[in-house]
């Protein structure tokens, strides 16, 4: 137990999946309150972007339970490939509004290093694993149609495996 | 054996979810997507390319050749575009 504790335990990863919109100055305070051990902390939010006015809002449909589980599932796997000290992922479902929040990725470590790569590599998987769709409200007929998977993201996800 | 649908897959179909009986040469995803293609034309719709569908048994990622015969849930859906 001690060496494992020497070494650094592994964290247990916080994850969210809500309607409501989330505070990252209260999620960056949550993994460093009471610390004095952290040296890094990188976030990244994810917001909705209007495409130059074209859109009205975006409708995330999601799969629950299996959202929860599979970023748990992603989560995990950051926390063993790197040493962090806390890891928080909340992703955000339902009509988000251009402007406001969709995903926020808290990595906090001893060091820059990992925290950079967590968050990276995070967001990374979210994107091709995380059980989310992305449907289109535009502005001028109110409809529109669902997001397509870019072959950019697998690429991007592809890059974190071995050899 | 409870089956789900999201995004174009539940809106071509026109269910969120149901309670299907498979026959017993149903044995795979891949024959579970050919047996429920033939139900009718939103279905056809749903599963014109097999091959961009995403499938999960029991909540976990699955490939199409894997076998169903334990599975209590199967999900169906586009690639996901979270993030």
């Amino acid at each position: 137990m001690d060496t494992k504790a020497q070494s650094g335990e592994r964290i247990i990863p916080l994850v969210r999946v809500q309607a409501e919109d989330f505070d990252v100055t209260a999620e960056v305070a949550r993994l460093c309150e009471g610390r004095r051990d952290i040296g890094a902390v990188v976030t990244f939010t994810g917001l909705c972007r209007d495409e130059d006015g074209r859109l009205s809002a975006l409708e995330l449909e999601h799969y629950p339970g299996m959202a929860e589980d599979e970023i748990g599932r992603i989560a995990r796997e950051g926390a063993e490939r790197w040493p962090l000290t806390g890891l928080t992922v909340i992703h955000r479902h339902g009509k988000i509004a251009p402007g406001a929040n969709i995903v926020l990725v808290v990595a906090a470590s001893r060091h820059r290093r990992a925290a950079f790569e967590a968050a990276d590599f995070m967001m990374d998987f979210l994107k091709t694993r995380a059980p989310f769709w992305k449907k289109e409200h535009m502005a001028d007929s109110g409809s529109g149609g669902w997001v397509e998977a870019k072959t950019a993201d697998d690429d991007d996800a592809a890059r974190w495996s071995d050899g | 054996m409870k089956v789900r649908y999201f995004a174009w897959v539940r809106e071509r179909i026109g269910l969120e979810e149901e309670t299907i009986e498979v026959p017993g040469n149903v044995a795979t995803v891949s024959d579970l997507i050919g047996w429920l293609s033939e139900r009718d034309e939103g279905y056809a719709a749903a599963f014109a390319e097999p091959e961009v569908i995403r499938v999960a048994i029991d909540q976990t990622h699955v490939e199409h050749d894997e076998p169903i015969g334990r599975a209590s849930e199967i999900a169906f859906f586009p690639p996901m575009t979270g993030g």
